[in-house]
């Protein structure tokens, strides 16, 4: 019965998981979308035109079609934006766990790492790593889960410090629980909720972070398309062809509001504590 | 904070800044490569064996990496943080010229954010749920979703290019140099701390002193101003502890789109060109900087807070 309603009792959940679905269909059919246009190759004597019917978004430097390299550069963005959330929701979750759970040297450990790791302001560290390690997107997800596990990693660590010390947990250890067995099934189900949350409203600050590595030309590398990146080129041409840098920021823009949006919908309905 | 808490802070402060230290100092070993080959290749040139050979001698990349460590730590903390490769000037030289472009720039955002975020996160909290309220909260919403590189890149299409209000390319010599990079750096944080705000007050405006004091019949205004805003201080000084380190951390876009002399400029145009010793003074200046600002916001609870003073 509940489940029945599940959509209809939270339409703005609804409408936002309706668009991000369409977002991740876009990245997947990208090629039935664009007509099978290539986002690569570009034609020479075409380069640098105006949005037109052809073109609607226009052409840039190398004669390739807009459109098609925001419709294609969805894939970048969103498989290498999940994947960084990914990354440090179970890394961050797992250390996090380990380290309230056990306490003592490892928690030390952990946590001194996590500081270090804090003590980095902003993008810095993210920003000198991937561009040692050199630009790629992978590399630039290396960068960004490195400065960006300590705040899942601490969540984690107080959500289970809150219960380790309670009486089922204790009667549960007496009662010769394994300590995988504890971590699984009591510490990681009290931490979850949480941290699915912060995940859910991380995505598009992550998307963002990553669209900015690429930007400054640590993340994606030509020709892939690539929001962050295709702004980069655009931004030698601001004068003459505006629409380079127009419509891959919107398409950033817009991504980010849905998750955004998505997010804070999920939040109001697991947690619902927080009225905003 | 008392003498005491001082200093286990400032021993706390020390064991981070050692970490700090390594992970900078590991950046040159995370690198793919060669360093001295890589350093070679982004000026253009094809290093023969032998000074490729003669280079790491003399910069003694083969050493033990606890030797090579501690004598870069020891030359660091007599303030000779290396050459630059690509500059050809010491590092020190280098970022001390760029460092007051950056301070300027984060201190205007910092300004702006706070002319902006105080006032419409009071006023979105005590209007809760009112029309006022949604509107903040709407634009608040679309100032955190929107990058900030983006909007830099539109601002400057739309008052430097076709308006020709403000020069496109800002050396940061005069103010007019500084509007456009500091608003850009602004949206995001001032949207992010105006919630912030906003939820601070409306948690003080929902404590019984509140009610005991309209009950009493006390001016609103004067609850407002008196009691609830003094009281909400406090987290506000934290976060605001927090943003500072994002503003000097989100500077290098904003200095790029902007061609804007500072800090985080350089740093990007260090890493393109191999610049070792460049970008590990980078990092090390803007977290010591970011820890000591922190720093001073903790000692400020002092000031602030009553209960600090009187735990001593």
């Amino acid at each position: 019965m509940k489940k029945k309603n599940f959509f209809l009792r939270y339409p703005g959940f609804t409408i936002f998981a309706i668009l991000a679905a369409a977002i991740v269909l876009v990245a997947i059919f990208a090629p039935q979308i664009t007509h099978g246009v290539s986002p690569i190759k570009g034609n020479l004597a075409e380069a640098i035109m105006e949005p037109s019917a052809e073109h609607p978004f226009g052409t840039d430097k190398m004669g390739r079609d807009v459109f098609t390299r925001v419709i294609y550069g969805a894939r970048a963005s969103l498989s290498s934006t999940f994947l960084l959330v990914m990354v440090i929701f179970v890394l961050g979750t797992f250390l996090g766990i380990i380290s309230g759970y056990f306490g003592g040297a490892v928690d030390a450990v952990i946590m001194r790492l996590a500081d270090m790791m804090m003590a980095f302001p902003g993008l810095v560290l993210a920003i000198a790593v991937a561009g040692i390690l050199g630009a790629s997107m992978r590399n630039a997800v290396i960068a960004i889960s490195l400065v960006s596990w300590p705040k899942y990693a601490r969540l984690a660590r107080s959500l289970v410090m809150k219960i380790r010390h309670t009486d089922f947990v204790a009667a549960a250890i007496v009662t010769g629980s394994k300590t995988p067995y504890m971590l699984w099934k009591y510490m990681l189900p009290n931490t979850i909720t949480t941290l699915v949350i912060t995940a859910a409203t991380d995505i598009g600050g992550m998307m963002m972070e990553l669209a900015a590595l690429s930007f400054l030309g640590f993340g994606a590398t030509p020709p892939t398309p690539e929001w962050g990146f295709m702004l980069n080129e655009g931004r030698s041409f601001m004068q003459s062809a505006p629409w380079m840098m127009i419509y891959p920021g919107l398409a950033i823009f817009i991504t980010v509001v849905v998750f955004n949006m998505l997010g804070d919908n999920l939040r109001d309905i697991l947690d619902p504590r927080n009225e905003d | 904070m008392s003498k005491k808490q001082l200093l286990s802070r400032l021993l706390q402060m020390l064991v981070v800044l050692i970490g700090i230290s390594i992970l900078t100092f590991l950046l040159t070993y995370l690198s793919p490569g060669d360093p001295v080959r890589n350093m070679y290749l982004a000026q253009g040139l094809m290093p023969d064996e032998e000074q490729v050979a003669v280079l790491r001698e003399e910069m003694g990349l083969n050493d033990p990496f606890l030797t090579q460590y501690f004598r870069w730590l020891g030359n660091c903390l007599r303030g000779d943080f290396g050459n630059s490769f690509s500059l050809n000037k010491p590092v020190v030289t280098l970022l001390s010229a760029r460092l007051w472009p950056t301070l300027k720039l984060a201190f205007c955002a910092m300004v702006i954010m706070l002319i902006v975020a105080v006032p419409l996160g009071v006023l979105s909290a005590v209007y809760h749920n009112k029309p006022i309220d949604y509107i903040v909260r709407a634009i608040t919403f679309f100032g955190v979703s929107v990058p900030n590189f983006w909007v830099g890149l539109m601002l400057t299409l739309l008052f430097a290019v076709r308006l020709k209000l403000v020069p496109v390319v800002s050396s940061g010599g005069s103010f007019k140099d500084l509007i456009l990079p500091s608003v850009t750096l602004a949206i995001a944080m001032t949207a992010k701390y105006t919630r912030q705000v906003r939820t601070a007050v409306l948690e003080e405006l929902h404590s019984d002193y509140v009610i005991g004091a309209r009950a009493r019949g006390v001016a609103e205004s004067k609850i407002l101003w008196g009691n609830v805003f003094p009281n909400s201080l406090l987290p506000l000084i934290t976060m605001l502890g927090i943003s500072i380190g994002s503003l000097l951390g989100g500077t290098s876009v904003v200095e790029v789109i902007f061609s804007y002399p500072g800090l985080g400029n350089l740093a990007v145009s260090a890493i393109t060109s191999y610049d070792y010793y460049l970008i590990q003074g980078y990092v090390l200046w803007v977290s010591i900087i970011y820890m000591v600002i922190n720093l001073l916001v903790d000692i400020s609870y002092n000031y602030v807070d009553p209960r600090m003073r009187l735990r001593r």
